[in-house]
């Protein structure tokens, strides 16, 4: 059983999970992702190790409320303890003294994002920060990239807060007032990392993606999380979860993530009219 | 003794009907009664030469356990085959008798052979209902060994080196233990109380189980040495292989490792009870003809979605690695199969399999495995129509445990080397067995090779004093 330490909403829908997992805290690298199980009936799912404090012994999960698994974690405590957490899983993010790095993050991909900053800052690197929500409420971590990244970029769909535009706007104004840029790496909903691969394609920066596509095992055991990379098929969970951008084939992996989709939602439904209340125990 | 005549016909196991069994996942065999395996005992011709026990990986004394069950001593005829196997009820159960000690059976020359598998299942279920004896363990060393896997292979490793009085961590990278036992094989072939009183008992032993733990990720194997004064990797054949053919990556396409984890591991048969869902639609395939492949199927027909399921196999019955019983009792319950015949493309329609573009096959000269080979016969070309698709073909071991360990040389299909005596890799204090070592082999054997090293640990760590 791994116990919740502390846990907060940091925005709609989005709670924060600081989790007593000593070993995992120890050996998590930028890039890699644990796999969790609420209780003895839930399902394995991935989630990125957003940050880590080996002396305390713990590492930070930033999970998203989309369907049951993730309301009923949602209902968990601190004090609580999660059953299942295994890790760290999947390979470390590939980190070189680039030049000028510019991190963007959609939503909750700015968990696997603000770990990989880190490790980007560490490596000597200057980081640019870009980072998307669809309005206001959504927003978290601006404090905390702020302090990590020398620029950070808000941008929001509808104006609410920064920049109003996509995540990809920045970008492009970014690339084309001439700054000059060695590296992208980009985490957050398939159609946003599709876009931003598109975009550094023409500009010819190297841009690296950080996929989240269904697992099961987490150890290359089932392949439930291939993906086409260059025209080859890779196991995300051992492979990656990194990948060449400009390889990926991201309409197959959006279409992957819809595999399950009609039973999520009956799950959830399910779910909604027990109305749990049950804190998982 | 006077000399036994033969008795032909073997004692029938008991079994479900199949329109019954195949609305639940069930253990499919009823076993023996003690009556009944009392009867069957009797066949047995207690040859002195015993091509029986020369047959068995592991060499159980089958012989004399067979002797005490016809005398009515199960409970003793038990402990016999644990001097030899600590797992007779998952081995009655599991082993390809067929080609190993029943094949070999005298008796099988001019009639049914012994029924060694079923009567080694009774015994073992028999001891367990009773309760088991307590093994004392008199000699402490102040030794310990990490055993990575909790499948056949580190059970079987645990069990001895915990009798020879070593400390045995077991890590397990899945939440829960047994390995294959429990991911692999299907609950009406191996019910999973079984497998959890077998692992009941070597806690009892002293066995500490750490779930959760990924040898390669969690610590590396280097880690485990400055704690563990050996190691042993039994971490299985976990990668899967996969057709690549168009249309791999499809939705409704799946490896029998993702299939057989969701529906039994993850228990997506219950769902939505359960959380863990699983695709089928209402026809589905599995391609492939080995124990797997069957384990598929009529795991899929267990489904309340599936309508129909079909294997799709290359070569012809004849020709199909898996044993003839679990053929028949796929056939049984209704599983049609279409031989001779070979997945060429994936269709899909809207990124979802529609359909399998298949070609006929027909046999041709013997192959190197002895099997003649299919050739593809030109202009066949058909679509079988499903919903999804298995892959059953096969899979080697996984990679993760020793990645970056460089001193364990592995071979062509990613199997670790090991001195073939005392199963130690290149890296002294490290040991391999079972199918990391083998690529996909058999319960039984990895079992054998468990056993192995820890005979290999145990004078490796004598030596080493």
């Amino acid at each position: 059983m791994f116990r919740i330490v502390k846990k907060r909403e940091l925005a709609e829908n989005v709670d924060e999970f600081i989790i007593e997992a000593p070993l995992i805290a120890k050996k998590a690298k930028p890039g890699q992702f644990v796999i969790i199980r609420v209780n003895a009936k839930g399902e394995r799912i991935p989630l990125t190790i957003a940050d880590k404090d080996p002396e305390a012994g713990t590492i930070t999960l930033m999970v998203q409320r989309v369907g049951k698994s993730t309301y009923h974690l949602s209902c968990f405590d601190e004090g609580n303890s999660i059953r299942d957490v295994v890790g760290p899983l999947g390979k470390p993010t590939h980190i070189e003294k680039w030049g000028h790095v510019v991190a963007v993050g959609g939503g909750l991909g700015l968990a696997p994002i603000h770990h990989i900053a880190q490790g980007v800052k560490e490596a000597g690197n200057e980081l640019t920060v870009i980072m998307g929500f669809r309005r206001k409420e959504l927003i978290f971590w601006e404090d905390r990239m702020e302090l990590l990244a020398d620029r950070v970029i808000v941008t929001t769909n509808d104006g609410s807060y920064g920049m109003k535009g996509l995540v990809t706007d920045a970008l492009r104004n970014l690339l084309d007032s001439g700054t000059k840029v060695d590296m992208v790496i980009c985490a957050g909903p398939v159609p946003m990392m599709k876009a931003v691969a598109d975009l550094t394609r023409d500009y010819g920066v190297p841009t690296v993606a950080s996929l989240n596509p269904i697992m099961v095992d987490g150890t290359g055991m089932c392949g439930a999380c291939r993906v086409t990379v260059g025209g080859e098929v890779k196991f995300a969970c051992v492979d990656g979860p990194e990948f060449d951008a400009h390889q990926v084939d991201f309409d197959e992996l959006m279409n992957r993530l819809k595999m399950f989709r009609e039973k999520e939602e009956e799950a959830f439904k399910e779910f909604q009219r027990k109305h749990c209340g049950c804190h998982g125990r | 003794m006077a000399k036994r005549e033969i008795i032909k016909k073997r004692v029938p196991v008991p079994e479900r009907d199949p329109k019954e069994r195949v609305k639940d996942f069930k253990e499919v065999k009823l076993g023996y009664t003690p009556q009944l395996a009392m009867e069957e005992a009797k066949r047995c011709l207690q040859c002195p030469h015993s091509p029986c026990v020369k047959a068995c990986p592991v060499n159980v004394p089958i012989p004399q356990f067979i002797k005490l069950i016809e005398e009515g001593k199960f409970v003793e005829a038990a402990r016999k085959i644990k001097e030899e196997n600590i797992l007779p009820s998952v081995c009655g159960r599991v082993c390809p008798q067929e080609i190993q000690c029943e094949g070999a059976c005298v008796v099988g020359k001019v009639g049914d052979p012994v029924a060694i598998g079923a009567l080694e299942a009774f015994a073992g279920d028999h001891e367990a209902s009773v309760g088991y004896e307590k093994i004392v363990i008199t000699e402490k060393r102040n030794k310990k060994v990490a055993i990575v896997g909790s499948g056949p292979a580190g059970i079987a490793c645990a069990a001895d080196l915990l009798k020879m009085g070593y400390e045995v961590t077991i890590f397990e990278a899945l939440h829960e233990p047994g390995g294959v036992l429990v991911y692999g094989i299907p609950e009406f072939r191996l019910p999973n109380e079984i497998v959890e009183r077998e692992l009941s008992f070597l806690k009892e032993m002293g066995a500490k189980i750490e779930l959760n733990f990924i040898v390669g990720k969690t610590k590396t194997v280097y880690e485990l040495l400055e704690e563990f004064d050996a190691v042993f990797i039994g971490s299985g054949a976990g990668l899967p292989y996969m057709l690549n053919i168009e249309g791999l990556n499809l939705n409704g396409v799946y490896s029998a490792n993702e299939f057989l984890t969701r529906v039994l591991f993850m228990g997506a048969y219950k769902f939505p009870e359960t959380d863990t869902p699983v695709f089928t639609g209402k026809r589905l395939a599995v391609i492939g003809g080995g124990n797997t492949a069957m384990d598929v199927a009529r795991t899929a027909l267990r489904l309340k979605e599936v309508e129909e399921v079909m294997v799709i196999y290359r070569r012809s019955k004849e020709e199909m690695p898996a044993r003839v019983e679990e053929v028949r009792h796929a056939e049984e319950e209704g599983v049609i199969f279409k031989t001779l015949t070979n997945p060429v493309r994936f269709v899909g329609e809207n990124g979802w399999i529609k359909g399998i573009e298949c070609v006929r096959m027909e046999l041709g000269e013997p192959d190197e495995s002895g099997r003649r080979k299919p050739i593809p016969v030109p202009g066949s070309e058909f679509i079988i129509e499903v919903d999804s698709v298995v892959m059953a073909i096969g899979q080697g071991p996984n990679p993760v445990v020793v990645d970056g360990v460089k001193e364990i040389k592995r071979g062509k299909k990613g199997e670790i080397i090991v001195d073939p005596e005392t199963l130690m890799t290149d890296l002294p204090g490290v040991f391999a067995g079972g199918d990391v070592i083998r690529g996909g082999s058999t319960v039984i054997v990895a079992m054998g090779d468990g056993r192995k090293a820890a005979r290999g640990i145990h004078e490796y760590l004598s030596r080493k004093q």
